[in-house]
């Protein structure tokens, strides 16, 4: 980068077209030969290789520039069209300007006045920043009613066009039997199509004929005779004289080179009065007389293994244009016929139109030797990976780094593992002062294999050096302040970790490095959710920033503690998840008793270093703490709380005590639990951190404590329950065997706008479903409390009740499409069933649990439904990116400022205040309110019970809560930075 | 009334009409002095001011996240009964997609029409402003036979029905003759009357064509109604005020319509059209009604957790112009300044030749042009020009 040059920044960009002359200017050399390389190959001069047009092979040297592959842009070249060609892109436009000016004098077809009025709208429309297309298209379908020519008084034609190049100009000529026809009018006989007795025509003399015309008696015999065209103004007088139609329609053909001979007449106030700017961009130079050449780093040739060389798809396209320009030249020069310069002219254009673009439609796309399209200019633009998408708004970066990922609860929420071999690849630049010298010196002295290494130093004088196991001692003698040196990650340093799709803000987040042994990127589990991460092989990726604002930005708004809240709901997104849950409903619910080991034993891997007051003793005279006391060690010690809880019982906390209450998903869970929300809330981000690893911990530990397990046996019911189930599904087919009974006698009454089928079938659905649910109910009945499955699908944990039912009752209707199943076989849905059998079991109704089993037919229904799921999966997926992508890109410019309003970046104003109110999403719940209890704020100042003034200050003013700049910044700072594993237990 | 002290202190604050209000309330309950209301004042603006948007928050991007992002857990399943069992609403993911789309019409349109206090508790009366919605074809009225001999058809009308569905007349021949009426009308033709509730017609030329051509017209017919509502569904429902109330869910909308007719409760009455609802109530009405139909759809889902400020964004960018416009190459993406962006979006290269022909100039404010061009974006923290000095600052003062 240290070029010595300043860089560069674009202020605008201006579009427009180019003039020929410029292609000409800026061209490094006129290319005349198709051939690239010769035998030896080299270049040759003038080929399509030439070295003047850059130079992609390393050594060579480029001879515009001087400079060597990499650095050399390369430069264009052009070709000398031997005919004017269309550019196809503007097909459109050339058949407006044909349309809508005068064939004679190209002047625009409105008289002053019209074009006044389409120029003030014009004005306006830009003023307006609307599309400008409406108002140049009103003009054009103005401009072609015109049947002459305002200016000139020129008769004018329809244009038609024949897509993609060709136009035509519908023109009155003079019908190939026109003496037939004045003989016929002359004689009164109806002429052409006209039929007897529809024309009145007087017989008429060739004498009368030639007084009342005023031609030559003599050249109206000739003409008669078929020997003499009349010329256009005896043509009219001698139409005006029989009054008859001397005419043909007939297309006339618009060469490129007549088009364009038309358009350089165009003014420029006509021009600019269809909306197009004349200075940047000449109507005439739609039609290419030159064709420029990309050089040839824009279309490299690759050399394959067997030495051959392969050509890029552009270069082939250009070998095609210059042949059949070559052969355009030499045939004309030797005077072929009309009818091949014709041939040819069309074959140039077909080649020039495809260079453009290969999928026009009308057009045969041209082709590589093997049959694939060829990929030309516009191909290299559009689309996903096109050079917009692909490669310009979407930029590959060095520094980053990518592998699968796997659990590890010792981190804390806001680290990341990162094994030592990434850790040794990626690095941070350090500019050695004379406080981080010693510790530069050491990196350099570790060289790049050693973990906290150095790669790459740079000298004071620009130079840059790599840190080899052989000259690193030596080079770490050398580094002194004003060195910079690339040392590798260390513990502490921020890194951006990111998982796909990123759907949100939450998926790119900042990380700090825990650099860890082996090869997986490692995580607290309570991440997972923002990041939607599972460990089943997910692969995440990791980028080290490069430089001090970054790394400030991004510790300070990125890291994962600061993002907490969602900004979609206003809730916390990070909280605790699974085993988690299960562990505090373990620990909370019947609120155990633990001896001193075991409650010490809970919390040693947080930081609660001494347990509080015993709750009680027991029969033995031991001391004991309950599991609710052990957990409240976690809380604020100030914090009140009373909310409804996951079980529907209350949960209350009093000064940081849980009197009462299960701890469970609704509590400190990951989607918008209560007591996580209210710390990061009300305490801020960096104490929520601390409470979410610590729950995390304790759970863990908690869980480990009382273990759970789930086998087959914990889903099983007793055998009384079995039949009371089995005659709940029994007394569900007998519902539904009556019900199809009374259908079938046509006694059954159809809902309101409904069929009596419909009827039917809702009301099969609703009996069998409530026939799984009974069956559910009976089954909950015999599970006990205790059971493990119960517990996490109590607790919020995992599992449903729903799922409890159908691994031990009843698995229920399968629906596809929201219906039971009605397809397969003809009137029936597998061949084991009679036709037109309405009965449950004959449309997917599973009555065996899945501990149970499935029957055949029932695992086959029950396939069906899966697959619909999965099905609908992948249909959402690109759906939903897809509106994403639009809402994001219509909205992206979006931005609250200063004084509270919502604008684009063109300062339009959206919103006043954003939302209405002002209000942050992240820090106001999306179910309330008001968030501020004024009544008591008011409490508190009327009691005044604060100690001191700046207990009273704090409390008016608000806590301004401290930046936490970074877990590691003690152990960090004093330098003791080790390649060992360090927690912040 | 709070004295005028405690008025000029709260005054000072920076707080919304809302909680000063609320400030007013407390001060009197509590009967604070000038200096605690002061206080009071003060805690509540400090609290207040902690959860106000920040400045320079890309807002737009966390909106379109935030709606875009729960898409993914959405059904791809298109129907779901409106509360009842009885009408079918198009929900869901294809129903989001069909709202930022701003299609003009959208698949299943529906009218939840309120009542007037005249008609809304009366099931009868209820009944006769259904009526005056629901389009009333020949099928609903009676029977329609050809006699093929005679060339002519016959309708042979149900009494009961006539007299249900035109209330307002006093005799059965009033209201046959008023069918007649339409008939001739609509179809041109003569017709007779063999039985008072009967009335037969037939082509002017015996033509066997002719005949069945006018049958099918003949059920094209709208009688009575709005001719694009082909069911209408009434329900007892609670209304926001506690009460029960009659109301009719449509199948098929006119809003416009529907809003004139005697009986319609219009300052309630809604329709899933936005556009119906932009050409009837206005540019803000639209904006309230893309909201309210966001909302219902992420609800229906389950996905009650968005914040409505984000659709609230969504539906303001949609209706910013004045007019409805959508979300993507057609809409708000497509009319964009600068060429680049348009380009980055979709239809790449015409965007890059008109720009050309118009001489365009992209003077690269937006976001996706920086990115393109590498230069920093306007947004967030990029569009704070501050940034870490080379050296140490020489002095303690600078």
């Amino acid at each position: 980068m240290s070029t010595g040059e300043a860089p560069k920044q674009i202020g605008s960009l201006s579009f427009g077209l180019m003039d020929p002359e410029e292609y000409r200017e800026m061209s490094a050399t006129k290319v005349i030969t198709a051939d690239t390389y010769d035998d030896d190959g080299f270049p040759i001069d003038m080929g399509l290789m030439d070295p003047r047009l850059g130079v992609i092979d390393p050594g060579l040297e480029c001879k515009t520039c001087g400079q060597h592959s990499g650095s050399c842009n390369g430069h264009f070249g052009h070709i000398e069209l031997a005919a004017p060609v269309i550019h196809v892109g503007f097909q459109k436009l050339i058949r407006r300007l044909l349309r809508g000016t005068c064939r004679e004098c190209s002047r625009l077809l409105l008289t002053e006045d019209e074009a006044d009025e389409f120029r003030d709208r014009l004005d306006k429309t830009r003023s307006l920043g609307e599309d400008l297309g409406d108002v140049t298209k009103a003009a054009i379908r103005r401009a072609r009613k015109a049947s002459n020519c305002p200016h000139c008084g020129e008769k004018q034609y329809d244009i038609q066009h024949e897509k993609p190049t060709t136009y035509y100009e519908v023109q009155d000529v003079l019908s190939a039997e026109y003496s037939e026809r004045i003989a016929a009018a002359m004689e009164g006989r109806p002429v052409g199509d006209e039929e007897e007795g529809e024309v009145d025509r007087e017989p008429m003399g060739p004498t009368d004929l030639a007084e009342e015309t005023g031609i030559d008696t003599s050249r109206i015999q000739d003409i008669l005779s078929g020997e003499f065209r009349p010329t256009k103004e005896d043509r009219e007088a001698l139409e005006k004289a029989l009054d008859v139609d001397l005419t043909e329609e007939d297309m006339n053909k618009l060469m490129p080179s007549d088009i364009r001979d038309w358009f350089e007449d165009i003014p420029d106030y006509d021009i600019e009065t269809l909306g197009i700017d004349a200075e940047k961009s000449r109507p005439e130079w739609i039609i290419l007389t030159v064709l420029p050449v990309p050089p040839v780093t824009a279309r490299p040739s690759i050399t394959l293994d067997n030495g051959q060389r392969s050509e890029d798809d552009l270069t082939h396209k250009l070998v095609d244009i210059i042949r059949i320009n070559q052969r355009f030249m030499e045939n004309r020069e030797a005077g072929a016929p009309q009818l091949i310069i014709e041939d040819l002219w069309e074959l140039l254009q077909y080649h020039v139109t495809t260079f453009m673009d290969n999928e026009i439609s009308g057009t045969p796309p041209a082709r590589h030797r093997s049959g694939r399209p060829l990929k030309t200019l516009s191909q290299r633009l559009k689309g996903k990976e096109g050079r917009f998408r692909g490669s310009l708004s979407g930029k590959r970066v060095n520094f980053s780094a990518r592998t699968v990922i796997s659990p590890d609860p010792t981190l804390s929420l806001n680290e990341v593992g990162v094994p030592d071999r990434v850790a040794s690849e990626m690095t941070q630049t350090m500019n050695v002062n004379a406080r981080n010298l010693q510790d530069a010196r050491r990196y350099v002295a570790n060289g790049p294999e050693t973990h906290p290494g150095a790669n790459y130093v740079r000298r004071p004088d620009g130079r840059r050096l790599k840190v080899t196991e052989k000259n690193c001692e030596e080079l770490a003698e050398k580094v002194d302040p004003g060195w910079e040196v690339s040392r590798h990650l260390i513990d502490g340093d921020i890194v951006i970790f990111n998982r796909q799709p990123s759907l949100h803000r939450m998926s790119i987040m900042a990380h700090e490095v825990v650099v860890m042994p082996y090869k997986t990127f490692r995580l607290n589990t309570v991440v997972c959710p923002p990041y939607n991460a599972d460990f089943d092989g997910d692969e995440m990726n990791m980028h080290a920033l490069q430089n001090e604002e970054a790394r400030a930005e991004a510790r300070v708004l990125m890291r994962v503690q600061e993002q907490i809240l969602s900004p979609r709901f206003g809730e916390n997104i990070i909280g605790a998840i699974q085993d988690h849950i299960s562990g505090m409903y373990l620990l909370t619910h019947d609120n155990p008793r633990f001896n001193e080991t075991q409650a010490l034993d809970l919390l040693r891997a947080t930081s609660v270093d001494g347990l509080p007051e015993p709750d009680g003793t027991d029969e033995d005279g031991l001391e004991y703490w309950t599991g609710r006391s052990v957990f409240s060690e976690l809380l604020p010690e100030d914090l009140n709380m009373e909310f409804e809880g996951t079980l529907g019982e209350p949960v209350v906390i009093e000064d940081g005590q849980l009197v009462e209450g299960t701890i469970a998903e609704d509590e400190v869970g990951e989607f918008g639990g209560e007591i996580v929300d209210t710390i990061t809330k009300v305490y801020g981000n960096t104490r929520s951190r601390v409470f979410i690893n610590e729950v995390a911990t304790l759970a863990m530990r908690s869980i480990m404590h009382f273990g759970i397990s789930v086998s087959i046996d914990d889903e099983s019911v007793d055998s009384e329950a079995e039949d009371r189930i089995q005659e709940a599904i029994d007394n569900a087919y007998e519902r539904v065997q009556e019900l199809i009974e009374t259908y079938e006698a046509g006694e059954l009454e159809s809902l309101p706008g409904r069929t009596t089928d419909e009827t039917l079938e809702m009301k099969i659905m609703q009996t069998l479903g409530r026939a799984r649910d009974s069956a559910g109910d009976i089954a909950d009945e015999r599970l006990d409390e205790d059971n493990p499955a119960v517990v996490m699908a109590r607790s919020g944990a995992r599992a449903s009740m729903l799922n409890l039912t159908q691994m031990s009752a009843c698995v229920g209707q399968q629906a596809v499409r929201g219906e039971r199943i009605n397809r397969g076989y003809e009137d029936r849905t597998l061949s084991h069933y009679k036709k037109d059998d309405l009965s449950a079991d004959a449309h997917g109704f599973v009555e065996s649990s899945y501990r149970q089993g499935l029957n055949p037919q029932e695992f086959f229904f029950h396939a069906m439904g899966g697959r619909e799921g999965l099905v609908d999966t992948a249909v959402r997926t690109s759906k939903s990116g897809y509106l994403q992508r639009r809402l994001i890109n219509a909205l992206s410019e979006l931005e609250s400022q200063y004084d509270g309003t919502v604008r684009d970046t063109s300062d339009t104003v959206v919103q006043f205040e954003f939302g209405e109110d002002g209000t942050s999403t992240t820090q106001v719940a999306h179910d309330e309110e008001n968030p501020i209890d004024v009544d008591d704020i008011a409490a508190r100042v009327m009691n005044a019970e604060f100690t001191d003034e700046t207990e009273r200050e704090s409390f008016l003013k608000g806590d301004t809560l401290q930046t936490n700049l970074s877990e590691h910044q003690d152990t960090w700072r004093t330098g003791a930075s080790s390649p060992e594993v360090e927690s912040d237990d | 009334m709070t004295d005028a002290e405690v008025k000029t202190v709260v005054q000072e604050t920076e707080l919304p009409k809302r909680l000063r209000e609320e400030v007013y309330d407390a001060v009197e309950e509590h009967n604070a002095s000038v200096e605690e209301a002061q206080d009071i004042a003060t805690a509540v603006e400090s609290r207040y001011l902690a959860t106000r948007l920040d400045p320079l928050d890309p807002v737009g991007t966390v909106s379109a996240q935030s709606i875009g992002e729960p898409g993914t857990q959405m059904t791809m399943n298109t129907f779901h009964y409106a509360g009842v069992a009885e009408i079918d609403v198009t929900s869901g993911l294809p129903r989001l997609i069909e709202l930022v789309d701003a299609r003009k019409t959208p698949d299943t349109p529906v009218m939840h029409v309120y009542l007037d206090e005249e008609h809304a508790h009366d099931r009868e009366k209820a009944h006769e402003v259904v009526w005056n919605i629901e389009a009333t074809r020949i099928l609903a009225l009676g029977d329609v036979s050809t006699n093929v001999a005679d060339m002519l058809v016959s309708v042979d009308l149900n009494e009961e029905t006539l007299r249900e569905r035109w209330p307002t007349y006093d005799s059965l021949g009033e209201i046959v003759d008023e069918v007649a009426g339409t008939i001739e009308s609509n179809l041109g033709v003569e017709t007779t009357r063999p039985e008072p509730t009967t009335i037969e017609f037939g082509p002017d030329e015996p033509s066997y064509r002719e005949l069945l051509q006018l049958v099918e017209e003949l059920r094209d017919i709208v009688f009575k109604g709005i001719d694009d509502v082909s069911r209408v569904v009434i329900r007892k429902e609670e209304v926001e005020s506690g009460d029960e109330e009659f109301i009719l869910h449509t199948e098929g909308s006119a809003f416009g319509k529907a809003l004139k007719i005697d009986g319609v409760d219009s300052s309630r009455t809604t329709c899933n059209n936005i556009h119906e609802i932009h050409r009837n109530l206005g540019i803000e009405a639209a904006r309230e009604a893309i909201i309210n139909e966001t909302r219902d759809t992420l609800e229906e889902q389950g996905l009650d957790n968005v914040n409505i400020r984000h659709l609230m964004l969504v539906a303001d960018i949609m209706t910013n112009n004045g007019e409805i416009e959508s979300i993507g190459r057609h809409g708000i993406s497509g009319n964009k300044d600068s060429v680049l962006a348009r380009a980055a979006f979709e239809v790449t290269v015409n965007h890059l030749l008109d720009a050309a022909i118009h001489g365009e100039v992209d003077d690269l404010d937006g976001v996706t042009e920086n990115v393109i061009v590498g230069k920093p974006i306007k947004l967030g923290t990029g569009d704070v020009d501050l940034r870490m000095g080379g050296s140490a600052p020489t002095s303690a003062d600078d």
